[in-house]
């Protein structure tokens, strides 16, 4: 049994720059003036680079380091995770520095909340024990529950972050009842200790209680049918907060639904993979026929995620306990869409930040002739839409090639069921999307107002952009790094 | 990297770098960007004549061709070339586009915004070139959709009254078509043994040569990349969005979607379908035949109902399409000739024809027949004339280009291939009703052409003066025109090209 208390303090390096800077944002906004406030973005966004200069050290000093006694580990992985997350949270403070100064809320605070809920995520990433997940998860989720609530004026934001609360904490606790369970009868919490406890394993309650699991996670990650706090809370939540719920809190669902599908109970996986295939079918069709009637863009955007969120759930369907090639085809297939779908999706985010500052209504009515107000936000979304919906020359294809390809793999009935349900909600999902980019490009503007997203929105949005496009043709470099960052390994005898 | 190798990428990505630049001219210099285009599209098909010079038409298999890993994880590589059978739409593309950018200096539709318009032509004329040279499925798919996304704008916002309706069914139909035969593509490259697993066209070829995929696993997959293919062709019943969108389109969209969108779904048939696929491709190839024939006869009848000047030639493509999926389908190298030959054929022909339509409407205002009402010959002689010889062109008149692909087809149709003589009888009948259809299609052009064209014109269109042929329109014409006869008298020109690797691909049919 290795020694819990094992600290190594160079592989959790990222960790305390960004825990740092946290305490250091709420400490400096005390004493700085009212119209100062939004200032500590600057301690943020220091810290989130020290934090990515240390990642990056990691990544190059080679060794696979371990803390807290297995229960933390550094390896490619965690490192992917890590450079991920941390460009996510980059990308959220820029779309968040003028936005938070424009309505009164707290600044400090929130940027606080923000860098412990990144700090959570990574975490999640380096985490190799159920028990570690657990706290990460609730660290990533608990913040998110208050920011969601930040605009305190606005009703719906209350509504949003209560009812986000109230779901978050009823999954926390099945997901929590679950792992008990799991541990109650493989005896160990940590991740590989557990897998190799349920080979052969077939008791209905332990089934049932990996099923808790999986419920636990697909409150996260918005699946169907656990995802109705996510149009509301998405609405009602500040923008660059949706963002972040949409896209790191999401990933960092998956992070650790990863690890706990892909390595724990992966013996086990006829248990959890059907019903997983049969929620990513459900939760896609759900999410993109709802979206069609939305007339507001955020919660468009927050029913495409959802339905994104199925066509990531499909390589997770395809797992057969074992099957090493096929599992690392589906591993990484979830892996790149997660990259992709982050790049794509906070580039939306980014625009729409641009287009709704300050107005509470968002519709998406607002945004007719937005091609002529604003050409360059206009390119933004337009591109990052287009991405979402998989056209070639964006990221977003390959994002699709590389489940279609998991599913292909598979071969069996199920997996061409799933291969067609992605292919058939690709095409709703487009309807939507290019309704917009016509209301953007073909309609009469309904204002004359120019926006003014200032340096930090326009740095993120150009960033985001330039990688949605880059990213196709270097799409070689992130398939690599998923391959090594892969936590399937050959079943080793006995 | 030689000449020799870097030829057709450049020569497919200029448009690119053109609607790059174009993007960047400020707007008070929009009027820049038609200059521009005309200068990028000249020197793109200037380098496409360079490729047709240096083009061993002798030889047999792929020339300029050039292949570098791109994709290691997924075995896809960057392969680019051509060969007789792309040679002839791979040029061609690049002539629509250069007489479209000709045509674009005084015809553009409201809201006119050239800059835009001409750029998302350019991104088009990219994406259509690519397909026809892309010897790699995943190249070849990113390509194929790569021409969605512009054709959709092009419609959406230069289009006519009908175009939002247009436009999005035209994307979502082909897209629901082309996500499928990605699927295809991707059960093809998993059924092979991991270390032959590839996408590329000419090593899968070789391997469906050798029979390395079983029977029952061909038909699944064709299913796949028939459904890509016909959407795009269009073949009947999928041909739905093509007379919205046809007709919707402002006129350089439906010259190009007419020209060359079409011929993508065709080509694909011949090289994708028919070669890594055979026994799915005999398996289907007396249903396309059927198919084929039927929308001979419905896209001719449709015609003779239209009102709309510009829908009966959309429906005029149904048929033409036809004649082309005809001689597919009986798997022999006279068909796949006949069918080549009809794709350049029509591209011609069909994009002047809507070259005329949309001179017509912005003269006449309306695309009604019933408004023009005749006698287009008294008040506009020369388009008139223009106008007559296209159509009859487009019927079939021996002597200029559309004859010869509908000849050739309903003769491939009398002797097809070994593998399909259990169904002789049902090609010689098809072969019967077709040329039934060729009659149809005599009928409703002749028609067309007498309540248009000639008798005596309406007062108000004789008193209104309407502007002849402008230079203009007379010089983005002329080469489509001399192309039209000069095919008509010299098959060759084509069938020469393509015989050759035609013959190649078509051994594994016996």
């Amino acid at each position: 049994m290795s020694d819990v208390t094992t600290v190594d303090l160079f592989a959790l390096a990222p960790e305390l720059a960004v825990l740092a800077g946290a305490l250091l944002v709420l400490l400096v906004e005390l004493f700085l003036p009212a119209d100062s406030k939004r200032r500590v973005n600057a301690i943020g966004v220091i810290s989130v680079l020290v934090a990515l200069g240390f990642v990056i050290a990691l990544a190059t000093d080679g060794q696979a380091r371990a803390s807290f006694g297995n229960m933390f580990v550094v390896d490619n992985y965690a490192l992917l995770f890590k450079a991920f997350f941390l460009s996510v949270a980059l990308f959220v403070l820029f779309m968040s520095y003028r936005y938070f100064s424009e309505f009164r809320t707290y600044q400090g605070e929130y940027y606080f909340l923000l860098l412990s809920a990144f700090l959570g995520m990574m975490l999640m990433a380096s985490a190799r024990d159920l028990v570690m997940i657990f706290i990460a998860l609730e660290l990533v989720s608990v913040p998110g529950f208050v920011m969601a609530g930040l605009r305190k004026f606005d009703l719906r934001s209350n509504e949003g972050a209560m009812k986000f609360f109230l779901i978050g904490v009823l999954s926390v606790a099945v997901l929590l009842y679950g792992l008990s369970i799991v541990y109650g009868y493989t005896g160990t919490t940590d991740l590989v200790g557990v897998a190799e406890a349920l080979r052969g394993m077939d008791e209905p309650f332990l089934n049932a209680s990996i099923l808790f699991v999986i419920v636990g996670f697909g409150f996260k990650i918005s699946a169907v049918p656990f995802h109705f706090w996510a149009p509301d809370t998405y609405e009602g939540a500040p923008v660059p907060v949706t963002a972040f719920l949409s896209v790191a809190s999401k990933a960092a669902g998956f992070a650790g639904l990863l690890q706990v599908c892909f390595v724990a109970f992966e013996p086990v996986a006829h248990v959890w993979a059907l019903p997983l295939g049969v929620i990513a079918i459900v939760t896609m069709t759900v999410g993109n026929l709802t979206a069609l009637q939305q007339t507001n863009i955020v919660r468009l955007l927050a029913y495409s995620s959802i339905g994104h969120a199925g066509y990531m759930l499909v390589p997770f369907a395809v797992v057969r306990a074992g099957e090493t090639e096929l599992n690392r085809t589906a591993f990484a297939a979830v892996l790149l869409y997660l990259l992709a779908y982050g790049i794509m999706n906070s580039a939306a985010f980014a625009a729409v930040v641009a287009v709704t500052r300050g107005d509470p209504t968002r519709l998406i009515a607002d945004y007719a002739g937005l091609g002529r107000r604003a050409p360059g936000m206009a390119t933004v979304l337009t591109l990052a839409f287009l991405s979402l919906g998989g056209i070639p020359l964006l990221v977003g294809f390959w994002a699709k090639f590389f489940v279609f390809r998991a599913a292909v793999v598979a071969g069996t009935t199920f997996a061409i069921v799933l291969a067609s349900a992605v292919v058939i909600n690709s095409v709703i999902a487009m309807f939507y999307y290019l309704k917009v980019l016509r209301i953007m490009w073909m309609d009469e503007p309904v204002t004359d107002e120019h926006l003014r997203p200032g340096f930090a929105l326009n740095l993120a949005a150009l960033g985001l952009t330039v990688l949605t496009v880059g990213a196709f043709f270097a799409f070689d470099l992130f398939a690599r790094a998923a391959d090594i960052s892969t936590l399937v390994v050959a079943a080793t005898g006995g | 990297m030689s000449w020799e190798e870097s030829a057709l990428t450049i020569t497919v990505f200029l448009p690119m770098v053109g609607a790059a630049i174009i993007a960047m001219v400020p707007s008070e210099r929009e009027e820049y960007a038609r200059t521009i285009a005309l200068i990028v599209s000249a020197i793109a098909f200037a380098l496409s004549l360079i490729v047709l010079a240096g083009y061993d038409f002798g030889a047999r298999g792929l020339q300029f061709e050039l292949n570098t890993p791109w994709l290691s994880v997924i075995n896809a590589n960057y392969h680019v070339a051509i060969d007789g059978i792309s040679l002839p739409l791979f040029v061609l593309s690049y002539l629509l586009t250069f007489l479209c950018s000709i045509y674009a200096f005084s015809h553009l539709e409201d809201p006119g915004k050239p800059r835009a318009f001409l750029a998302l032509m350019l991104v088009l004329q990219t994406g259509m070139a690519g397909t026809f040279i892309a010897f790699d499925l995943v190249l070849f798919f990113i390509f194929w959709e790569l021409v969605l996304v512009p054709m959709y704008f092009m419609i959406g916002i230069w289009g006519g009254p009908n175009r939002q309706y247009a436009a999005i069914k035209f994307f979502l139909y082909t897209l629901f078509g082309s996500v499928f035969m990605l699927v295809a593509f991707l059960a093809i490259f998993f059924s092979l043994p991991g270390a032959e697993r590839t996408f590329d066209i000419v090593q899968l070829t070789q391997l469906a040569m050798e029979g390395e995929f079983d029977r029952q696993f061909q038909i699944l997959a064709f299913l796949g990349i028939f459904l890509g293919f016909a959407i795009k062709v269009p073949m009947w019943p999928f041909h739905t969005w093509l007379p919205d969108a046809h007709t919707e389109a402002p006129t350089i969209g439906s010259v190009l979607l007419a020209g060359i969108l079409l011929k993508m779904g065709t080509y694909g048939f011949v090289r994708i379908a028919l070669p890594i696929l055979p026994d799915g491709a005999v398996a289907f190839a007396p249903i396309i035949a059927v198919l084929s024939v039927i929308a001979i006869l419905y896209g001719a009848l449709c015609c003779l109902a239209q009102r709309d000047l510009k829908r009966l030639i959309a429906f005029s493509s149904v048929g033409h399409m036809g004649f082309v999926m005809l001689g597919i389908s009986t798997l022999t190298p006279i068909g796949i000739n006949a069918a080549i030959f009809g794709m350049v054929a029509h591209g011609i022909i069909t994009g002047m024809l809507f070259f005329v339509a949309g001179s017509v409407k912005e003269r006449y205002h309306t695309r009604e027949i019933a408004e023009i009402g005749g006698g287009m010959f008294q008040v506009m002689p020369r388009m008139g004339g223009i106008f007559a010889f296209v159509a009859i062109a487009s019927l079939g008149l021996p002597g200029l280009a559309g004859f010869w692909g509908e000849i050739l087809a309903l003769l491939a149709a009398f002797s097809p291939a070994e593998s399909l003589q259990p169904y002789l009888g049902l090609y010689r009948t098809l072969m019967v009703f077709g040329a039934v259809g060729t009659v149809l299609t005599a009928g409703y052009f002749l028609w067309m052409m007498q309540r248009v064209m000639m008798g005596q014109a309406p007062e108000r269109w004789k008193d209104a003066s309407l502007e002849d042929v402008s230079p203009l329109e007379l010089g983005a014409w002329m080469p489509l025109l001399l192309m039209t006869f000069a095919l008509g008298i010299l098959p060759v020109l084509v069938t020469g090209v393509t015989d050759i690797d035609v013959t190649r691909i078509m051994q594994v049919f016996g």
